[in-house]
């Protein structure tokens, strides 16, 4: 919070100078009238022209290509094909009355279970780290690392782990388990498997997030609290999960979102084979293996709206109140 | 409000000028009349091609400069791409993919949208082989880079260890000869490699090699339920189920590995793998690099006859083809027919010949000795060249992928519900339903 009220302080010391500048450059010409209607132009395309240059980008590189794909929805573009026939509506009928595609979304499932123990870990380690414990900074680094690492590599990783006779069941034999599970070839098992590579993946971004927010509470709080006698777990429910209650529901919705657009780790890991094939690789498969591109672009969309009203729901359900410890 | 006005017109006027560029490209192209494949070959050319092993090696730097003892006025460059099938789609989508490319899976109906026609297919009946994988409505659009054959590459030590002395000419010799591997060797007796996947695809290459029938695929589109027994599919996909099923193939289908495989089978870990001939020299290779000897692979037939005759299919790999949007045709065309004719590829690669009078490779002398019947499809009726492939992908059953075959595995192996016969009803119940809708 602090930090951004600095970094916004030269902004807004700039905007005060350069309107200045303009007038007093006005003040010489006085009565010609047209300096000064360009005057006014410039002062009013000013922040737009710092502007463009990432609102150019995000247009073309975000904006543009999303507009395409919605237009692809509406045609039965294979992908290659210089024509593209319009076919209205079909593409979207078919998402909804195909029942094979919208059975993948039982897999989300386990990720979106999996991303409540990755929450848990983290407010833990988070709650923990904020408190002066010794290594501190040392486990922070540890924590977060996992995300810093490119997530194919974290899926050969995990490849090597999960192998028959592999890491994971070298360490389960010392402590005597002799008969391990395929942790990737046993169907009832696979998906837990790439949900917690998940877990392992991103627990370090939602303790970075949980930690920035506990560290941004006032620290005289704690100092009151314990004065007053409240424990750790006192002091936990009654400050902590309340301060940062905002962003735990961020979280939450960051939660659903990625568990309904998991794509990396089971791509990587079992290219969706085993019946671990989540939407978004239904979605490749569609676009790329059975060159529908737009039935697979309409099945983009589909999912960008789920995720846009699960959203909407959540904030209905949890207004965004503003926090007040005091 | 008047802000927000502002924001909307500067959306309105970038995806406006958005749409006039796109139009911009959209034009047509100045095609001048002297830029046709039999003008005088001169120009730059860039090459874009799968073999980036060759590139690196200095192979084709060796053949540039050959080339251009005959076409000096000729500049060519190279580029690999090593996720070649994919990217040259996504590539081929605007007008700058290379003037020589292989040409990836698009239907052949679209040949013409992006390639130059090299003349009528009749024209080079005489010459050459393998012409129906790049011919549309009697136009040759490419020519095959050398050919493969189809069948089961194995390890000649693992079967001999075994006590078997003559390769199966039928599915239950096949299956009776992979459980004396199992419990006389310690190798895995075949290894699917269904992780990566696309080697579970390779099988389907055996299509007529059951029934000696040419004119399988067109059958194929054609059948309502092909997955009956008595066809090539059935028993293609049969043994691949059985084979499962008995437990003769690797423990953990989900952790497999393509590179590794290659050693595994060199060094007699693996028994046999269902492949193209093509992988005959990688698997030498890893063999060879790894303490065995190159001797030890061999290559035999789909274990199926028909009246104790095998067959094995021989076909085109990738299809070497101008693009239509080069600047220097001729010099592209000329590149194409020295890569054919006179680079010496085929023979290096242990690959069969793309031309009608060289001699066979030695790596399939195996087929010679086990008398072995080679034949090559039939191209498919006129109007129906892309039947197939447009009936896979209408009914999702991806006969070329992975995908269904991964999951007849797991149905065999036990981890999907069902059984082969559940299964294969379904495979029919899909294929028949875009036989209906597509073939007329």
């Amino acid at each position: 919070m602090e930090s951004s009220r600095t970094a916004a302080h030269p902004t807004a010391t700039a905007a005060l100078v350069a309107p200045g500048r303009t007038r007093r450059f006005r003040g010489t010409h006085r009565g010609t009238g047209r300096p000064a209607r360009r005057g006014r132009l410039l002062r009013g395309l000013t922040p737009w022209l710092f502007l463009a240059t990432g609102v150019g980008l995000l247009l073309l590189f975000t904006y543009w290509p999303a507009v395409n794909l919605v237009y692809y929805s509406f045609t039965d573009w294979d992908g290659i094909d210089l024509t593209k026939n319009f076919v209205g509506l079909q593409n979207y009928i078919d998402v909804f009355t195909d029942p094979t595609i919208f059975r993948v979304f039982y897999v989300s499932l386990y990720y979106f279970a999996a991303s409540f123990a990755q929450m848990a870990i983290a407010l833990y380690f988070a709650t923990i780290l904020s408190f002066s414990t010794r290594f501190s900074s040392l486990f922070r680094g540890i924590l977060f690392f996992p995300y810093l690492i490119n997530g194919v590599a974290i899926g050969f990783v995990f490849l090597y782990l999960f192998q028959p006779g592999g890491t994971l069941d070298t360490v389960l034999s010392w402590v005597g388990v002799s008969d391990p599970p395929q942790w990737l070839g046993d169907p009832d098992l696979v998906n837990w498997s790439l949900a917690g590579t998940s877990v392992w993946r991103y627990t370090g971004m939602n303790f970075v997030l949980f930690l920035g927010a506990i560290q941004s509470l006032p620290h005289e709080l704690y100092e009151a609290a314990e004065l007053d006698g409240a424990s750790r777990w006192q002091q936990f429910w009654a400050i902590i999960f309340p301060g940062i209650r905002r962003v735990v529901g961020l979280s939450f919705i960051l939660a659903i979102a990625g568990s309904l657009s998991v794509f990396e780790i089971p791509f990587i890991m079992t290219g969706g084979a085993n019946g671990s094939t989540t939407f978004v690789i239904q979605t490749i498969q569609t676009a790329f293996t059975f060159r529908g591109v737009g039935l697979a672009s309409a099945m983009a969309v589909v999912l960008l709206l789920i995720v846009l009203v699960v959203t909407w729901i959540q904030r209905k359900i949890f207004p965004d109140e503003k926090v007040d410890l005091t | 409000m008047a802000r927000r006005k502002a924001v909307f017109g500067l959306v309105g006027i970038a995806a406006v000028t958005g749409l006039a560029l796109t139009a911009c490209a959209g034009g047509s192209t100045a095609t001048s009349s002297d830029n046709t494949i039999d003008a005088k070959s001169s120009g730059d050319i860039k090459v874009v091609t799968w073999r980036t092993d060759l590139v690196q090696d200095g192979t084709y730097k060796k053949w540039i400069a050959e080339f251009n003892k005959k076409y000096p006025d000729v500049k060519v460059t190279v580029e690999g791409i090593t996720d070649y099938a994919n990217e040259m789609l996504t590539r081929m989508s605007t007008k700058n993919f290379g003037d020589v490319i292989g040409i990836p899976t698009i239907q052949p109906s679209q040949f013409s949208q992006f390639l130059e026609p090299l003349g009528k297919t009749a024209d080079f009946q005489d010459t050459y082989r393998f012409l129906s994988g790049a011919s549309f409505d009697g136009t040759q659009y490419g020519i095959a880079w050398g050919g493969n054959a189809n069948g089961i590459v194995y390890n000649k030590k693992v079967w001999q260890a075994a006590g078997i002395t003559t390769p199966p000419t039928t599915e239950d010799e096949w299956l009776a000869d992979l459980k004396k591997i199992k419990d006389n060797t310690d190798a895995i007796p075949l290894y699917t490699n269904y992780k990566d996947g696309w080697p579970l695809s390779q099988s389907f290459g055996n299509l007529g090699a059951v029934s000696a029938n040419p004119d399988a695929q067109t059958d194929m589109a054609h059948d309502k339920a092909p997955w009956t027994e008595g066809t090539d599919v059935y028993a293609i996909d049969s043994l691949l189920y059985d084979s499962v099923a008995a437990g003769l193939t690797e423990p953990d289908p989900l952790t497999t590995n393509w590179e590794q495989s290659k050693v595994d089978l060199g060094t007699g870990k693996i028994g046999a793998m269902t492949l193209g001939s093509w992988a005959i020299s990688q698997m030498q290779t890893a063999a060879a690099d790894n303490g065995a000897s190159a001797d030890d692979i061999g290559y035999m037939a789909f274990p199926a006859n028909v009246d104790g005759k095998q067959h094995a299919i021989i076909g085109g790999d990738y299809n070497l083809a101008v693009s239509k949007f080069s600047k220097s045709k001729a010099a592209a065309w000329a590149f194409i027919n020295f890569l054919v004719n006179d680079s010496g590829y085929t023979d290096d690669q242990g690959m069969i010949s793309t031309l009608k009078d060289a001699d066979l490779p030695r790596n399939l002398q195996d087929f010679e000795t086990a008398g072995v019947e080679l034949m090559e499809l039939n191209p498919a009726p006129a109007g129906q060249e892309s039947l197939l492939s447009d009936i896979a992908n209408d009914s999702k059953v991806d006969i070329n992928g992975q995908i269904y075959r991964q999951k007849l595995v797991d149905i065999a192996r036990g981890a999907a519900d069902g059984d082969k016969a559940s299964y294969f009803a379904e495979l029919n119940k899909a294929w028949g339903a875009s036989v209906e809708k597509l073939a007329k």
